[in-house]
């Protein structure tokens, strides 16, 4: 058992066998989301049905709920990568940590413009400091200080962990974010989509949705892996299988 | 021992000097500064000015706590004394939170009466101050040892820090009209109380390592 666990985190978590995983991986990711990315945009700029209340103000949801998933989901993700680095200092876990900070603030600020311009003629204003709008800016903000740690640290190592204990010390922003909508009940509305129970939306709207979140997020997965691969190339440069991958 | 380390603690950081107080007239002249800018409503928004103040403040006092001890190399050895490192830091952290954040809250009263503040409303000010400024600290204390090694650190500590500090700026402001938030507020300090100090820890040998 000790055996095979120290197999995997010397050889299957290596930066090399990463490299060319990935690098096989990483044509099926970027169909699927072009293919998901492209049904979920005509299915649900056409030939969804309009909202009996929002009239086709409610296309927006397309952009908006992915995007705001994709930033929890990506935190939750890197906090996953911080308790790999900070415990068992995997190489890759820091790599992905490290190229998903922008990405994270990028959906963020996503998340938080578009709601605005929903909220702007649905709910009469651009904003207002409801629970889960505030605790989303939170979130903006963490992303924030994320990027500002990480630019600022010179040495690698020291980067990868101060940027790990931040993110998971960010992590208790998720649950609140997620509940906030429950505890403080103010003017954001509550989840729509469970995984648990029916959800609270038509079928002909719903299929373009889960479209749209699944692309949002095989995009995350596309980005970072470039990231991640460029990252490898750049400081591996001195071994054998870089110089022959570049060749 | 725990006494002890305190009261050396205070003795110490009294014979720097001057620097005790720039926190304290910090606040003094942020909270200030506010009926010149907003006139005679500033009384409106007085918990919320003075809360803003004691944040800001202790934000000023707390970037260097770990500086000294990180290039005197003394950091070094707490990590090999006997102690653990974490009951080393929750020592300092109490010594730090008494001689900066402590006089914040014993001045807070007279602020408060510069500001036209009724005292009922003061009172239930110190008491969120008492319960809040803790929090701020630990907090505070975990972007210090993140940046122990780090050169240019002026801006980098309130942007890594601030989002922390508006959860404990809500419920401490709002626990003034609502008592409702008082009960959170204290939990929020049990929780910070137990978590951090062993973050911080982990923070300061993380800048001691590399």
């Amino acid at each position: 058992m000790r055996r095979a666990w120290y197999w995997i985190s010397q050889q299957g978590l290596s930066t090399q066998s990463f490299y060319k995983t990935s690098g096989r991986l990483l044509p099926f990711i970027t169909a699927g989301f072009l293919v998901l990315f492209l049904y979920g945009l005509i299915a649900g700029l056409f030939f969804a049905p309009a909202d009996y209340q929002q009239g086709d103000g409610f296309r927006i949801i397309y952009v908006h709920v992915p995007s705001a998933f994709a930033a929890m989901a990506i935190y939750f993700c890197m906090t996953i990568c911080a308790v790999l680095t900070l415990v068992w200092r995997i190489k890759i876990a820091s790599l992905c940590l490290t190229a998903s900070t922008s990405l994270g603030a990028g959906f963020t600020f996503l998340a938080l413009v578009t709601g605005s311009i929903w909220g702007k003629p649905m709910w009469g204003t651009w904003w207002i400091w409801d629970a889960r709008l505030t605790s989303v800016l939170i979130l903006f903000f963490i992303y924030g200080g994320l990027i500002a740690l990480q630019s600022i640290i010179a040495n690698k190592q020291h980067r990868d962990r101060a940027v790990s204990l931040m993110t998971l010390v960010g992590a208790i922003n998720l649950p609140i974010i997620h509940y906030s909508v429950i505890w403080w009940s103010t003017l954001h509305q509550g989840a729509t989509l469970s995984l648990f129970s029916e959800s609270l939306i038509a079928p002909a709207m719903l299929r373009p949705l889960l479209a749209m979140i699944a692309a949002f997020m095989l995009f995350y997965g596309m980005i970072v892996c470039l990231r991640m691969r460029n990252t490898i190339l750049v400081t591996d440069m001195k071994t054998e299988w870089v110089k022959k991958v570049l060749q | 021992m725990l006494l002890t380390l305190i009261r050396y603690d205070i003795i110490r950081t009294l014979r720097r000097g001057f620097s005790v107080v720039t926190p304290l007239l910090f606040f003094t002249m942020i909270i200030c500064l506010f009926p010149f800018a907003i006139g005679d409503n500033a009384r409106l928004i007085a918990p919320g000015i003075i809360w803003v103040a004691a944040l800001l403040a202790v934000l000023l006092s707390i970037d260097t706590l770990f500086t000294k001890e990180w290039e005197t190399g003394c950091l070094d050895h707490l990590l090999l004394s006997p102690y653990s490192l974490t009951q080393l830091v929750s020592i300092k952290l109490l010594s730090h939170w008494i001689t900066y954040s402590l006089p914040l809250i014993i001045i807070s009263p007279v602020l408060g009466l510069l500001l036209h503040l009724p005292p009922p409303v003061i009172k239930t000010l110190m008491i969120t101050l008492l319960l809040g400024t803790p929090v701020l600290t630990l907090f505070g204390a975990l972007g210090a040892a993140l940046m122990i090694g780090i050169r240019e650190n002026s801006v980098l500590l309130p942007i890594l820090i601030l989002p922390f500090y508006i959860p404990v700026l809500i419920f401490g402001t709002s626990a003034i009209t609502t008592p409702g938030s008082l009960p959170l507020l204290g939990a929020l300090l049990l929780f910070s109380i137990a978590t951090l100090p062993f973050l911080i820890t982990q923070a300061l040998k993380i800048g001691v390592d590399t």
